[in-house]
């Protein structure tokens, strides 16, 4: 059995221990924790120059790159202090003390001298970490068999106030999970880790870190739990949730999203909804899908969607117009250039297929593909973009049945496609059938579309998809 | 890729990290470890695990990887100095920045990649490069090759066929350098050559380089062979078996936290957002209908985004009001094309449709966007 020495005196800087050893549990008290946490730093701590430490092959000077702290900020022990270079190669610059950065030596892209302060760090003197004289010709190696202790070949990384903690009260080092930088085990680990062996209640850790539960992979196999140890009892625990808000400007997409949907507010829309029978639909597309594939192309159902809107667009060309800022003039759009509403990984773009009008159904799914594939590599030109006249939006693709969609200024309406479901349907005959249903949306702008325009609209495009053959009756 | 069996084994990582001194016969053990993936990022990914992690002061790893096409640049660098991100994005070339310093890769299947991980104490960048030299000439005695004392390795006294870089960190530290074996030099080219102008920047800049290939040297020479020549040598000055673990960077178990590692460096954030400060100073030509106009524009841009910017446009060719709407929302965005085509195509959707002004607009931000 191996005896492990605590001194007493506050001037420690390592200990140096052995491994953990089991000592009697009736030594076992809280009231050990109080001395040793942090209290929040006074003034009155003392200023040290922490100095760059030699880089090796005979350098002398490196640039400073890049600082990842800044004056004021508190800094832990192997905390990353700044990004310097040399030649080609990049080094991290390591915090060797605890305490608050006090004064940054350098600017960015300054040169940095070996030897010479980097940055001050204010000690608290409280805490009898005395700081090192001869910094720079210290070698790394010491300060490694000291503070490293290794599990598995994994270095773990711990404070010596850390590790004093575990030790005081039985615990491996590797059985803790580190939440810490680089996994680093902070004391609210080791105190998390008290709790659940106990059922304590915890007093409210000072970083405000959300409790991560123990994951299985990364602790060791269960050690068996030492016999004494008495089974906790279920103790009922408030749920301690210390997540922080987090605030962020709104830039890019999200931009856009809020510019073009406060401009959609000035519009009064109404809703019109309607169901789709799209058995004979799918049928056909099933038909025509390695026609298209043989082609080069990947024929889903939005080109027939698409189409039969510009048919029907045709008929209505009210749809297809833009209303002027004064409201006092209104334009039909002689191009059906028809919007698809695409969810990429930055957000919502909706590029439009130019002249519908003029196009058959393989045109219009062939150029759907290159929007698709420039839209996910997020390469879609202006062009693409803008002039858009009527948009459909087939959110059905992830789910819904009815929604309400916004119009994209300056169009004057726009539909939103749901998913295509099974159901039950009546026939002629008054027979059950299984029916492929799917729900349209539409919305349009008050102003100056009525509820019998939109229906009416509504009505032949479902015509015209219903019974996909009637289409070929007005095909131009 | 198709691997000699008889040399390279699959163990589990974890295993040779719980048991060091297992199967090898010296206590500084050297570990030669390769990739079977092409994946730029999972590979970076691998190193900083290894740098994180892995307990270097019994032992020494190597570590052999190649990536299918991609640029690398250094960690303080710039893209936009550095390569053609237009040509990078339609050629679908991925492009990554390592952790360590130094200037701007191409990497293909052709080029592989060495990484010699120590402990920080043990960094020594010449005695590596000697021991590639070495490899090179057991492999192919006639071969003119030589380090230099800018850690380049030179072919026939002129042509570079490898680049160095190092990462230092608190205790370990790895050097990492390529090796032209038969890789596509016409793209090569290409890419690493930037059309965007008016750049000022204190990026590392690279230093540009004629490059040559092994394989034109010697044509029965394989990405392959290199490899295990390289690893021999390695294993010899080590004292250790000439064995090859192979290791999956997708591997969770035996890598634990790799696939966060990962998503980090892929993230816009680290690859265009880590650029130091730079500004752009440039102007264009506009030709429309029957004159050519000036524009001028100056942009700052800081962690990739656009801090402050100016656009200068003979008077009233376009609205002043939408103007400085676009100056207005660029502020505050990624450099970035898709970004600025989004918000620009967004902002006709709430200016007068005059078929004129949506003409000259779209002229003024494609030629913005061709700055990014």
């Amino acid at each position: 059995v191996c005896i492990h020495r605590v001194r007493s005196c506050s001037s420690i800087r390592f200990i140096k221990s052995k491994y953990v050893c089991v000592f009697d549990k009736s030594a076992f008290k809280f009231s050990h924790q109080q001395r040793l946490f942090r209290t929040s730093a006074v003034s009155c701590g003392q200023i040290v120059q922490f100095k760059l430490s030699d880089i090796g092959e005979g350098i002398t000077e490196v640039t400073v790159k890049e600082w990842y702290i800044k004056e004021g900020d508190s800094v832990s022990q192997f905390d990353s202090i700044c990004e310097v270079q040399s030649d080609k190669a990049s080094v991290t610059i390591t915090s060797r003390y605890d305490g608050i950065i006090r004064k940054l030596h350098y600017n960015l892209d300054e040169i940095a001298y070996v030897g010479k302060p980097l940055v001050d760090i204010e000690i608290d003197t409280s805490k009898g970490v005395a700081p090192e004289e001869d910094v720079v010709e210290t070698p790394p190696m010491s300060h490694e068999e000291h503070t490293h202790q290794e599990i598995k070949g994994h270095k773990t990384l711990a404070t010596p106030a850390v590790r004093r903690l575990a030790m005081e009260n039985n615990i491996k080092l590797s059985e803790v999970v580190g939440t810490g930088k680089d996994n680093r085990i902070l004391k609210e680990d080791i105190l998390n880790y008290l709790a659940k062996q106990t059922g304590a209640i915890l007093p409210p850790s000072p970083k405000g870190e959300i409790i991560p539960p123990l994951p299985k992979s990364e602790t060791a196999p269960a050690a068996p739990k030492d016999k004494a140890r008495k089974i906790p009892l279920p103790v009922s625990r408030p749920l301690v949730f210390s997540g922080k808000d987090k605030t962020e400007p709104i830039t890019g997409f999200h931009k856009a999203m809020v510019k073009t949907m406060s401009a959609a507010l000035k519009i009064p829309h109404f809703g019109y909804c309607d169901e789709i029978d799209l058995t004979q639909l799918v049928q056909l597309r099933e038909e025509l899908k390695p026609l298209a594939q043989i082609r080069g192309v990947k024929l889903s159902f939005m080109p027939f969607f698409i189409k039969a809107a510009s048919l029907g667009l045709l008929q209505y060309p009210i749809l297809n117009a833009s209303l002027d800022e004064s409201c006092q003039n209104v334009t039909y759009k002689a191009s059906h250039n028809i919007g698809v509403a695409m969810d990429t990984e930055q957000g919502l773009i909706v590029p439009n297929v130019k002249n519908v009008q003029v196009c058959s159904v393989f045109e219009i799914a062939s150029e759907l593909n290159r929007l698709q594939a420039l839209g996910s590599a997020g390469q879609l030109g202006t062009n693409d973009l803008t002039g858009g006249t009527f948009t459909l939006s087939n959110i059905g693709t992830i789910g819904g049945t009815y929604t309400k969609p916004v119009i994209l200024p300056p169009e004057v309406a726009i539909g939103a496609l749901g998913k295509i479901q099974v159901l039950p349907r009546f026939n002629g005959k008054g027979e059950v059938f299984k029916a492929q249903i799917m729900n349209v949306s539409w919305s349009a702008d008050h102003r100056i579309i009525d509820g019998a325009t939109m229906a009416r609209f509504s009505n032949l495009w479902k015509s015209y998809l219903e019974n996909p053959a009637s289409m070929l009756l007005d095909l131009k | 890729m198709v691997f000699q069996s008889s040399l390279k084994t699959c163990l589990q990582l974890s295993c040779i990290l719980r048991t060091p001194k297992a199967g090898f016969r010296s206590s500084s053990g050297g570990l030669i470890i390769q990739s079977v993936s092409n994946d730029v990022y999972q590979n970076l990914a691998v190193e900083d695990w290894i740098h994180d992690h892995m307990n270097l002061e019994n032992r020494q790893v190597l570590f052999l990887w190649r990536n299918s096409p991609a640029v690398v640049i250094g960690r303080h660098q710039n893209p936009w100095q550095e390569c053609n991100l237009r040509l990078l994005r339609q050629k679908n070339i991925k492009l990554a920045r390592r952790r360590s310093g130094g200037g701007t890769v191409y990497h293909d299947l052709g080029n592989i990649n060495l990484t010699f991980f120590t402990t920080r104490k043990k960094y020594e960048r010449m005695e590596n490069l000697k021991l590639v030299v070495k490899a090179l000439k057991a492999l192919c005695p006639q071969l003119d090759v030589h380090v230099t004392d800018r850690y380049d390795i030179l072919l026939d006294r002129q042509y570079k066929i490898s680049g160095t870089a190092a990462k230092l960190g608190r205790t370990t530290a790895y050097h990492h350098c390529t090796l032209l074996c038969n890789a596509d030099k016409f793209v090569l080219s290409s890419v690493l050559k930037s059309p965007y102008k008016g750049l000022k920047s204190n990026a590392t800049p690279s230093v540009p380089a004629s490059v040559k290939n092994l394989f034109e040297e010697d044509p029965s020479l394989t990405c392959e062979m290199l490899l295990d020549a390289i690893a021999e040598e390695y294993a010899t000055q080590h004292q250790t078996d000439h064995q090859i673990t192979l290791i999956n960077p997708a591997d969770e178990t035996v890598l634990p936290g790799i696939n966060n590692k990962t998503k980090e460096l892929q993230t816009w954030d680290w690859v265009y957002g880590k650029t130091p400060k730079f500004s752009v100073s440039t102007c264009f030509n506009i030709a429309y209908k029957d004159s050519v106009l000036d524009v001028k524009v100056d942009m700052d841009v800081k962690h990739g985004r656009i801090e402050g910017c100016n656009i200068d446009l003979p008077e009233q060719w376009l609205p002043p009001a939408l103007c400085s709407e676009l100056v207005k929302n660029l502020t505050g965005s990624k450099f970035c094309p898709n970004e600025t085509t989004t918000l620009a195509t967004t902002l006709l959707r709430v200016c007068p449709q005059d078929d004129d002004l949506h003409s000259r607009w779209n002229l003024l931000c494609e030629n913005m966007i061709m700055l990014m």
